[in-house]
């Protein structure tokens, strides 16, 4: 028997038993269905946070911060160690938590083999932000490096080597501020105040030059250029002992991002041999990234339960099938079928229901994601523009598809061994 | 004379082990000539269907030989036997076995499908036997929407297609009313003689066996009786 009609007899033999294939189409499809929409979740969240790092477009900084012994919790205690006693950075999950780096560090870096400059990065805390009298906000600063760029509601991207004091302000300060809309704060000025070491509060005036929509770099705070902050933070300084060392959280380091990913992982690799963790934008994502695959894993476990439930379902079908048909296959093998096309037949024909179920099952995930993405856009997501929250890529569908129809292959093969191994004679007298 | 077309020599069969095993054949001589018709008589259990078997190579015997055009077939392998039985054989059983839902070509080609035979082809030739039997109007149909006539002329029409040596038949008009009975048993002594194939038919039908070249009578797994029938 020809392999074409091998293909073909299993297809037609499929659908003979319409209602019984039907049902077990259903079984595999609801857990592809299943297995698509968690697949997609990830992809979709992966996706969001692939391009808001590629809108960024920044490779050739990395985020350069001591490395600190993280502390175990089933070792008991760490030991104090005042070189790393610092304070505890706020972000999100994975950054490290950062010990205070001096200006010996700083040019301990700078020296360091293939980085091309190395700044500070000047931590700055903000009392209050406010304008013209109005009412005072809290307010967190997002510094910000060079080539950075933010989605903006209104104004323009901010000039980080102006000399005049500059922001951008979040959409959600608009209204509480005291402007109609976003395009009428662009160009006012608004006050930030920060308190220095002896407790006195001194206001800076920086001049509002965009208003930020949401998003993931700049979530919640206000970015300031180079010259606001610095002018904040020598603020910030007056009244420090003398002798007391500036200290600094985090640093970035400029390389040459043409020299290739080599260069890059031996400069981190020398960064670490120095006492530094450096990372790139892209890792420090990286880190959430693995987070939201452990999560999709876990309830792709749940979605696999679901198929290998329907497997069995398979299993079943394909046994009342082989019993309908002894005669068939008695028939077929005293015609001189060979008890490997006999297999044949027969698993191709679970491997047909695996692919019909996965196809729909696919297919009603992308319905459904659409549909959600859809309503959600509107109420719940409207805070995170381009998150499409169910995405589906080709590679990611075509492995479900494959691997449904693989389980169902497994599957079927218990029934089509039977179905091989029978005799022809005795399946010719099988009444 | 010439070689047989198919000798057997001291044939036994054994179903089983130990104290239920149960001998259906005890040794069986027999020689089948090309192109001449064998009927095999018996009551029910003599062991004349296990003969069958044996002869059309669905089974192998507990202990004798059986030679098909001067070659012992025990040494062949089962992808020999498989090839053996689509080439050189054809079968009709008592129940038809057709497939109910494909049509009738699909299922008179069925020994071309398995031999691998391509679509065209299988179509022509479909074609061509369905003519010979004046089904050819029918080709399409259901194997279900048939009479019980047509369809054992369909058993026969997959029997033929594949210009076989010999058509083993199994009680071929055990299940149609003796009118139509009588014309499939016209049609396998028509091909009998005028295509030369051999036929060898299992039967207790004393009517259907007279009409043979030679008989002969199992009865508990021996041969009582060799009757040679004028033709």
């Amino acid at each position: 028997m020809k392999a074409v009609d091998v293909v073909t007899s299993a297809v037609s033999n499929t659908f003979r038993a319409k209602v019984r294939t039907s049902l077990t189409v259903l079984a595999i499809g609801i857990g592809a269905f299943t297995l698509s929409l968690t697949n997609g979740l990830g992809t979709g969240i992966n996706q969001y946070l692939d391009d808001t790092v590629a809108s960024i477009g920044v490779d050739d900084v990395l985020t350069v911060t001591r490395t600190v012994d993280q502390v175990q919790p089933s070792n008991g205690p760490a030991e104090y160690d005042p070189a790393s006693a610092g304070q505890q950075t706020s972000g999100p999950p994975g950054f490290a938590q950062a010990a205070p780096m001096t200006e010996a560090d700083i040019e301990v870096i700078a020296a360091a083999d293939g980085v091309e400059r190395v700044a500070p990065v000047l931590s700055v805390t903000v009392d209050y932000v406010q304008h013209a009298d109005g009412t005072r906000y809290q307010l967190e600063l997002s510094p910000i490096v060079a080539g950075m760029q933010v989605e903006l509601a209104a104004g323009d991207q901010i000039d980080l080597d102006s000399a005049e004091e500059q922001v951008i302000l979040p959409d959600t300060y608009v209204d509480p501020l005291g402007f109609s809309d976003a395009a009428d704060a662009v160009g006012s000025t608004v006050t930030l105040a920060v308190t220095d070491a002896t407790g006195t509060q001194s206001p800076v005036d920086a001049v509002v030059v965009g208003v930020a929509e949401p998003g993931l770099v700049s979530m919640g705070g206000a970015i300031p250029n180079d010259a606001l902050t610095t002018a904040l933070f020598d603020l910030q300084q007056v009244g420090t002992p003398e002798g007391q060392a500036v200290s600094y959280q985090q640093a970035s380091v400029w390389f040459d991002a043409d020299a290739g990913e080599e260069s890059r992982d031996a400069l981190v690799e020398r960064l670490a041999d120095d006492g530094f963790t450096a990372q790139t934008l892209e890792d420090q994502l990286g880190t959430i990234t693995s987070v939201i695959d452990a999560i999709v894993l876990v309830l792709n476990g749940f979605a696999l339960i679901a198929l290998i439930a329907a497997g069995i379902g398979i299993v079943n079908t394909l046994f009342m099938s082989v019993q309908e048909r002894t005669r068939e296959i008695g028939l077929m093998k005293a015609m001189g079928l060979a008890s490997s096309r006999v297999f044949a037949l027969f698993s191709l024909e679970a491997v047909t229901i695996g692919l019909v179920g996965s196809a729909l099952g696919v297919l009603a995930a992308m319905g459904v994601g659409q549909l959600v993405g859809a309503v959600l856009s509107g109420s719940l997501l409207a805070d995170l523009p381009g998150l499409t929250l169910i995405a589906f890529d080709p590679v990611s569908v075509a492995t479900v598809v494959l691997g449904v129809m693989a389980i169902a292959f497994i599957a079927g093969t218990v029934p089509a061994l039977r179905a091989a191994q029978k005799d022809p004679i005795t399946s010719l007298r099988y009444e | 004379m010439t070689s047989p077309l198919m000798s057997v020599r001291g044939l036994q069969k054994t179903y089983g082990s130990g104290s239920s095993a149960f001998e259906a054949l005890k040794g069986v001589d027999l020689d089948i000539a090309e192109g001449e018709s064998l009927s095999i008589l018996g009551k029910s259990g003599s062991g004349k269907s296990t003969l069958m078997h044996l002869l059309a190579l669905l089974d192998r015997p507990t202990s004798g030989t059986l030679t098909l055009e001067g070659a012992e077939t025990s040494r062949l392998s089962d992808q020999e036997l498989n090839r053996t039985r689509n080439r050189a054989f054809g079968f009709v059983f008592q129940q038809f076995f057709l497939n109910a839902n494909a049509s009738v070509l699909d299922n008179v080609v069925l020994p071309l499908t398995i031999a691998g035979v391509s679509r065209a082809e299988r179509r022509t030739r479909g074609m061509a036997t369905l003519a010979q039997l004046d089904l050819d109007d029918k080709a399409s149909n259901r194997a279900n929407d048939l009479s019980g006539g047509q369809k054992q002329r369909v058993v026969i029409g997959r029997a033929l297609i594949n210009n076989p040596r010999v058509i083993f038949a199994d009680e071929p008009t055990g299940n149609l009313d003796s009118t139509t009975g009588k014309n499939v048993e016209d049609l396998l002594f028509e091909l009998n003689r005028l295509q030369g194939i051999t036929l060898v038919v299992v039967t207790h039908d004393e009517d259907l066996a007279a009409r043979c070249d030679r008989s002969i009578h199992i009865r508990d797994g021996l041969v009582m009786t060799h009757e040679a029938v004028a033709a």
